[in-house]
């Protein structure tokens, strides 16, 4: 690995000495297939950067980490850049310091790979429109996470008035292994659905979402209800030759319960923050049918 | 043709990438939409799941099974993609109970899988593990086995839906099939599916191969027989036909107007290791360039199928097959070969006559060479070279589809001295990807232009737990979905184009020798020098 810290430069000399690193390596091609933005404060700097070169493994990408100082500060910008760290790309954490916090745009432009897509994560804080946001706007697919926002639920049922194609939420994309035990669950006949509970930890940014999708797709109430958790605990569904329940207390191993068949068990364990990247970075085009969810929570109100 | 709409960044960089995932929504058609109403062609993030079913495993201690097999079945449950009550029997002829078949599979996940262990996968998977001991004569054994397959329908939740794994040798097939066709597991009730899978060697020529077909077509109609061929579930396999057909910068040139000729090499730097019963008369071409380097040839060579269904997929396949034709000077266009003691990778190792379990008199070839033309606008007059063989230099298998020479090349003869042929390289194993060849100048005053190489290997390379072709192949086979898997009339094209080479072989005596650890016999290379050609150095 090699490691390179750059205090008070500008973008232009990052990048020279990013191809002067790659030179010296002897690798001055590599096939980065997109960039990676990630806006996050010091403290979380350490496990967003980690989550983001593991996902970079799968997305061979140039991973641009954008740390906002002190803004009292005079205006500086620091750098260190990282090359051949257990990641086929570039790893580059920007510091910035003064006025320069709010126009960090002007240094992430001139370093975002030519001609590939751009994607932007907020792993904690995000800005109220993403789209709008001076670095969402450089970007094809923004990512956010309302889980750690302080009110998670508010969070998710405030982004129907906000959302623009390619904006996508962490919250969501953990639900992909519940959706996708859900739909095998349906793959053999089930009679209609006449409604439904989904359960989880209280101020579970997920649930909600699940919620929406289910009773979207399945035209039936689909209510949220508090349980002890950790995270999602169940879904039951009453249909009208009896209910269909997925319930998992421990975070790994769920039971799956329907109508006339043993109750079979499934894994279904929660997922690390790069495997959730990952699975981001897989798609690029607009999530329809997350926009659908958050349309239908903006509709109903927080409750349903 | 016109596009819709302008792509997007994102859609030309994902469309390298997308074959598998491509796959894995076709499949979602208005019918399944209506049925099941959680299902949407958009939602993309959604895997394609197998329905309900069992997986009946006939030789459970072969190799196979336990390096490949088994630990693909924890893999993809693993990545969530086996449905719950998802059930797995091993038959064999062994004194086991359950549990010690569990242990087998336990071990084998540990030592083979990909992905992670985890135990509250393991638990799911362990909760369907049966055992059935028995012979394949022994009839009690197989009612056994269809009453267990119907226990296993009411407590699990399976449906009726059955395939069969026959990771036995050809010789076993007729009696394990006609034991289906006799228990009549072979034929479940409406709703229900039973699919049987094949390994290959499919026949050892066009008649065995007609006449193995014939047992299982005699019990299983076509549709339900899926033949193996794991280099098909390679992701750089599927990835030439996003090459071809999702870019427009390789198609124009991808004929006899651009193309100079094609090599596709599989080489393996390993020798027959324990296989000699299974090798010794049958040898590299029938082992390999029947199967996996015809089936490149195909795909490389193929026209623009209309979709990427089974059907339209295997129709262009067979029309190019159809179209292959053979030289007609035998002897020098073909070139066989086997390896004699030598050195290879730093260590010394014996000849193949020398390997335990071959005849002091043995003919088999270890290594095989033929050039073979399609007669079609496309590519007639290009030639199509194949080659294969253990115990070569290193292990590699590649696609390279070389370019003729510039026209005209405004330089003086001394500053292109050195330059070759343009390639395209698909790089298959063991270092996915692309390299694309190209002149470029060298740098300084002069006006020197050398072949440079350019590379591009997507992520899954980099990847430890990227899914194995098995694990693409069974999935595929659990869920119906049979372009990936050649048809008995792909298979039968093949033995044509491969028989009458064999015929002349046999009449040749012994083959050539080549030490081992080099890059075959002599004759290999003097067939490519008398077309004015030579084998890429790998």
């Amino acid at each position: 690995m090699t490691s390179f810290m750059l205090s008070d430069t500008t973008a232009s000399k990052i990048s020279s000495q990013l191809t002067h690193l790659r030179h010296q390596m002897g690798s001055p091609a590599v096939g980065m297939v997109l960039t990676l933005v990630v806006v996050c404060d010091e403290s979380g700097q350490y496990d967003a950067v980690r989550a983001a070169t593991e996902a970079a493994r799968e997305h061979p990408s140039r991973i641009l980490v954008v740390i906002g100082r002190d803004p009292e500060e005079p205006n500086r910008l620091d750098a260190e850049l990282r090359i051949g760290e257990s990641t086929p790309g570039e790893v580059i954490l920007l510091r910035l310091y003064g006025e320069l916090t709010r126009h960090a745009d002007s240094v992430v432009s001139p370093l975002l790979l030519t001609d590939t897509p751009v994607v932007a994560w907020w792993p904690r804080e995000s800005p109220e429109i993403p789209a709008k946001d001076a670095i969402g706007q450089l970007a094809l697919r923004r990512i956010i996470d309302a889980r750690p926002a302080s009110d998670p639920v508010k969070a998710v049922s405030g982004r129907a008035r906000s959302y623009v194609p390619g904006d996508t939420d962490l919250a969501w994309t953990r639900l992909t292994p519940w959706r996708s035990l859900l739909a095998a669950a349906f793959d053999q006949p089930v009679g209609k659905v006449k409604k439904g509970v989904v359960e989880a930890a209280s101020g579970n940014a997920s649930a909600p979402l699940l919620a929406a999708w289910l009773s979207e797709r399945l035209g039936a109430p689909v209510k949220v209800a508090d349980s002890e958790g950790p995270g999602l605990t169940g879904v039951t569904l009453s249909t009208a030759d009896g209910t269909i329940k997925i319930t998992r207390s421990d975070a790994r191993l769920a039971t799956l319960s329907r109508p006339g068949q043993p109750d079979r068990r499934v894994a279904l364990t929660r997922r690390t923050t790069a495997e959730l990247l990952a699975e981001e970075m897989r798609r690029l085009d607009p999530d329809e049918v997350y926009e659908a969810a958050i349309r239908r929570i903006g509709r109903t109100g927080r409750s349903s | 043709m016109t596009e819709s709409k302008p792509p997007t960044h994102a859609e030309d960089s994902v469309a390298m990438a997308s074959t598998a995932s491509a796959a894995a929504t076709t499949g979602i058609t208005e019918e399944i939409v209506a049925a099941n109403p959680l299902r949407d062609p958009r939602d993309k993030r959604l895997p394609r799941v197998a329905g309900p079913c069992v997986l009946v495993l006939f030789g459970v201690t072969g190799d196979l099974a336990r390096k490949k097999l088994l630990p693909a079945i924890y893999d993809l449950a693993n990545r969530g993609l086996l449905p719950p009550g998802f059930s797995l029997v091993g038959f064999a002829r062994r004194e086991w109970r359950d549990q010690d078949f569990a242990q087998l599979t336990h071990d084998a996940i540990k030592q083979h899988a990909r992905t992670p262990y985890r135990e509250e996968v393991w638990k799911q998977l362990s909760e369907g593990i049966f055992f059935c001991p028995g012979e394949f004569t022994d009839d009690g054994a197989f009612d056994a086995l269809a009453m267990m397959l119907k226990e296993i329908d009411e407590t699990r939740g399976t449906g009726g839906n059955y395939g069969f794994y026959l990771s036995v040798p050809p010789k076993f097939f007729p009696v394990v099939v006609q034991q289906l066709k006799r228990t009549d597991l072979a034929h479940g009730p409406e709703e229900s599916w039973r699919r049987v899978v094949i390994e290959k060697p499919f026949g050892h020529d066009l008649k065995s191969a007609q006449e193995l077909n014939a047992i299982t077509s005699a019990v299983f109609p076509e549709s339900s027989v899926f033949r193996i061929d794991h280099y098909l579930g390679k992701e750089t396999v599927q990835n030439i036909m996003a090459l071809r057909f999702a870019n427009n910068l390789f198609e124009p040139i991808w004929n006899r107007g651009y193309v100079d000729h094609v090599q596709i090499t599989m080489a393996e730097d390993i020798g027959i290791g324990g296989r000699a019963g299974y090798y010794d008369g049958i040898g590299a071409a029938r082992d390999v360039i029947q199967n996996h380097l015809l089936q490149l040839l195909a795909l490389v060579a193929m026209e623009d199928p209309t979709s990427f269904d089974a059907d339209t997929l295997r129709r262009e396949k067979e029309k190019v097959l159809k179209a292959v034709q053979l030289p007609g000077d035998l002897a020098h266009s073909t070139a066989r070969g086997r390896y004699a003691s030598g050195w290879q990778g730093g260590q010394p190792v014996v000849g193949y006559t020398e390997e335990e379990g071959i005849p002091e008199d043995s003919i088999t070839e270890t290594y095989a060479a033929i050039k073979l033309e399609i007669a079609n606008r496309r590519w007639a007059g290009v030639p199509f070279y194949l080659r294969t063989g253990k115990r070569l230099g290193r292990r590699v298998t590649e696609v390279a589809v070389v370019f003729q020479k510039a026209p005209h090349l405004p330089f003086s003869k001394d500053d292109t001295e050195i330059l070759g042929h343009n390639a395209l390289v698909i790089r298959v194993q063991p270092d996915e990807g692309i390299t694309v060849r190209f002149g470029s100048k060298v740098p300084g005053t002069a006006m020197e232009v050398r072949d440079v190489s350019m590379d591009f290997a997507y992520g899954e390379s980099f990847m430890e737990s990227s899914p194995e072709a098995y694990e693409r192949l069974l999935l595929d086979v659990l869920i119906g979905d049979p372009p990936l898997f050649p048809h008995q009339r792909e298979v039968e094209l093949s033995w044509k184009i491969l028989d009458p080479i064999e015929e002349f072989w046999a009449s040749q005596g012994p083959p050539e020798d080549y030490p081992a650890g080099t890059w075959g016999p002599a004759s290999a290379d003097e067939m490519m020098a008398r077309d004015g050609r030579v084998w890429r150095r790998l």
